[in-house]
């Protein structure tokens, strides 16, 4: 049955995927409404404007650097509890 | 366990120096064909040579890692390491779409493109943080198992079928016309029989071993096509600006087409009206379709059986997480090179092409347009009289290109870039082998997925729950030939809709699968009820969708309030709704419909690849209030779900030894 161990593993792994979310929501749609404005700024050396890049580059990266971090995050949550796969 | 822990090792270890040798033979090849260019063995040969050599290699994996035990041939042994199950999802995941299609839709839509590159990669996202790990631990065979395990019994199971294999038979159905198109243009074969060729590159990786033939060959695949993929650009960023790191030159390619555009409309090669700015937003789909494809291609990858089957194979739930960062890792190598793709290729277009005399085109230009996928001055460009006799015709052509005279497939673009910037013909050789890299292993990943959903799930679960394993793969591969046969097919029959049912596909996994997959994890109260009511109404408003704006606009219009859409800049409809309702065949497909990737009529605007859009929402709330208004499920299922979260302890399905 549920032990308050497991709970608070749940509630933990919770809020990490709602803050994963909103990220992921961030780089995915909100930088990208802002994209006219973005494209004003022109990224210096590179030569790109900006909101183009980000959609091209930035929220890539932003989306690869997270799934490492959430592997990490998630992986320490698991350990704290004692419910992780042994090594 | 330490002795196999040390196997385990050892295996690794040789992983590693296995795949190393592999590229160090295959660059090796690629310069050695290079060579034999300079010496004049001619183009036709050098295809050929590509071609057969990396089938053959693929073939040879496939008979090495062949198998007779049940979890092998479905899940690999679940000992994938995560860094090698990643590059195996990026070939899974990269389709001829992506490889070949994704720089050519940048290259016409430009920043609007942006929208796939997005979508293809965000979804991973929700895969490694909603529903991934979960059902590595849950231990599943099949995405349907799952289903049927949560949502007690067959009749979910077979409705998780019907999803999986509606979205993936036409999504396999294009990976095989592309390996048709592939072949026939560097082979030189007709294209039905190029179809049949490509069929049996595909079943010689997956024939004999199921999941674990096709991972071990998508890594030898990936290898080629990130090779492929990225040899053209870095050699033109080296020539164009000394760098060769194309992803970080192209910003001053971009500035170079802006640049260039302003100057062809001064100098009347284009109008304002024609030309896209590369950078300008919301130029081909609106904001809300723009981001409506962003969001059903993140869920629909959530959603789709061959992608999320292969995080089925890593050893734990765990190492399934950093697969899912390492998968990504590898996408996105390529999508982020995609668009420096589009613009090298466009820069050369618009400063090689678009202002030349129309007498002094290229000779690769006709290559293409033979098989119609070049038109100059509206005519196909099979040869340079014809093309000076097309624009001939026109009254008062000037006698150079101009933009609205250059018409081409964006599919040519990637195989044609190294032609359009003079690189030696076996770069355009290895490019090729690229793409049937990424055809060959998607089509795989597949065939697999909808011929096990058919075997575990429908066989043995449904129909003979006391097969002995024998049998079970034999009905397994039997099936896999009977899907294939039946995909290549199709594909022979060049269906105009192909290319736009992959996009169908995100839509249709997303309504019909997301909501009941996450729900099931995240939420104890969703209940068998609800789940099927859920995905019957999701997946069904989205079908429906789909098939009345595609093909019944007059019904749609007629009975459902449908609308004309709007151009995304004039906001002018795109159809004279009354004009076309008085056509004598007004209730099926108009005149106007031509265009496979658009629906001209619908509700809130909506393109139909957006269809998803509709029903997941519809998904969410059914399953939701179904569930509120049945009985709670078990506590031994409520129990089930708490295992399920916690990576610790065995998987809930055990495989009967």
């Amino acid at each position: 049955m549920q032990s308050s161990n497991d709970e608070a593993h749940w509630s933990r792994t919770r809020s990490l995927m709602f803050t994963h979310l909103a990220i992921w929501f961030f780089f995915g749609y909100i930088v990208h409404m802002f994209v006219k404005p973005l494209n004003q700024i022109i990224i210096p050396i590179l030569n790109f404007p900006l909101g183009f890049y980000m959609a091209a580059q930035g929220s890539l990266i932003a989306f690869v650097v997270m799934l490492f971090v959430f592997a990490r995050q998630q992986d320490r949550i698991d350990r704290e509890h004692g419910v992780a796969e042994d090594d | 366990m330490a002795t196999q822990s040390s196997a385990n090792a050892e295996f690794y270890r040789n992983l590693g120096r296995m795949y190393g040798a592999y590229t160090g033979t295959f660059i090796g090849f690629v310069i050695l064909l290079a060579i034999l260019e300079q010496v004049g063995v001619p183009n036709r040969i050098l295809g050929y040579l590509f071609v057969f050599f990396t089938l053959a290699v693929y073939a040879l994996i496939g008979v090495m890692t062949r198998t007779a035990q049940v979890s092998e041939y479905y899940v690999a042994g679940r000992r994938v390491p995560a860094l090698y199950n990643g590059m195996a999802t990026g070939a899974d995941w990269m389709s001829a779409a992506s490889f070949v299609g994704m720089a050519g839709t940048l290259f016409l839509l430009g920043y609007d493109g942006l929208a796939w590159v997005l979508g293809w990669t965000g979804g991973y996202v929700l895969v490694s943080i909603l529903v991934g790990p979960y059902l590595r631990k849950f231990g599943a065979y099949t995405v349907p198992d799952f289903m049927a395990f949560r949502f007690g019994g067959n009749f979910t199971r077979f409705l998780a079928v019907i999803v999986l294999v509606c979205c993936s038979f036409t999504y396999v159905t294009a990976q095989v016309f592309g390996t048709g198109i592939i072949a026939s243009r560097f082979l030189g074969m007709d294209f039905t029989i190029a179809v049949y060729v490509g069929l049996a590159g595909i079943l010689l990786c997956s024939m004999m071993g199921g999941m674990r033939a096709v991972t071990w060959t998508q890594i030898a695949q990936y290898i080629v096509l990130i090779i492929a993929y990225l040899t053209p650009i870095v050699i033109l960023s080296t020539q164009k600006y000394g760098l060769p790191l194309p992803q970080f030159t192209y910003g001053q390619a971009i500035a170079d087409i802006t640049a260039r555009e302003q100057q062809m409309i001064q100098s009347g090669l284009a109008t304002a009206a024609n030309l896209k700015p590369h950078i300008e937003p919301f130029l081909s789909y609106t904001p809300l379709n723009f981001f409506g494809i962003i969001f059903c291609m993140m869920c629909g990858t959530a959603s789709l059986p061959h992608i999320l089957m292969r995080y089925f194979t890593t050893p734990s739930v765990r190492e399934a997480r950093q697969s899912v960062a390492w998968s990504l890792f590898f996408i996105f190598l390529l999508y982020f090179s995609a668009p420096a793709y589009a613009a090298f290729s466009k820069l050369e277009v618009y400063t090689n092409i678009i202002g030349r005399d129309v007498s002094t085109l290229r000779p690769w230009l006709f290559t293409w347009g033979e098989l119609g996928l070049i038109q100059i001055c509206g005519k196909n460009a099979v040869n340079l009289d014809a093309a000076v006799a097309a624009c001939k015709a026109i009254a008062g052509h000037p006698g150079v290109v101009r933009l609205q005279d250059f018409v081409i497939n964006t599919d040519v673009i990637v195989l044609s870039t190294p032609e359009i910037a003079g690189l030696p013909y076996v770069i355009s050789g290895l490019v090729a082998a690229g793409g049937l890299a990424a055809a060959l292993s998607t089509a795989d990943g597949l065939l697999l997925a909808i011929a096990n959903a058919l075997s575990h799930d429908i066989y043995y679960k449904m129909l003979d729950p006391n097969a002995p394993a024998f049998r079970r793969l034999l009905i397994a591969r039997i099936l896999l030939l009977v899907v294939a046969v039946g995909a290549a097919y199709t594909a022979s029959h060049k269906p105009g809709d192909i290319l736009a049912m992959v996009g169908w596909a995100f839509s249709l996994a997303m309504a019909g699968n997301f909501p009941a997959l996450v729900m099931g994890i995240w939420w104890k109260r969703a209940t068998t009820a609800g789940a099927i009511c859920g995905i019957i109404a999701g997946f069904g408003l989205c079908l429906f969708y789909l098939v009345t704006t595609r093909y019944f606009p007059g019904v749609g219009v007629k009975y459902f309030g449908m609308t004309s859409l709007v151009h995304p800049v004039t906001g002018a409809p795109l159809v004279d709704i009354a004009k076309a309702m008085a056509l004598p065949n007004a209730m099926e497909s108009w005149p106007t419909l031509a265009h496979p990737l658009a629906n001209k009529v619908g509700w809130f605007n909506l393109n139909n690849i957006n269809c998803g859009l509709l029903g997941m929402p519809l998904g969410f709330l059914v399953i939701w209030a179904v569930s509120l208004i049945t009985p709670e499920p078990s506590k031994e299922m409520q129990a089930y779900i708490d295992e399920i979260r916690k990576p610790r302890g065995d998987t809930i399905l055990q495989e009967k030894a």
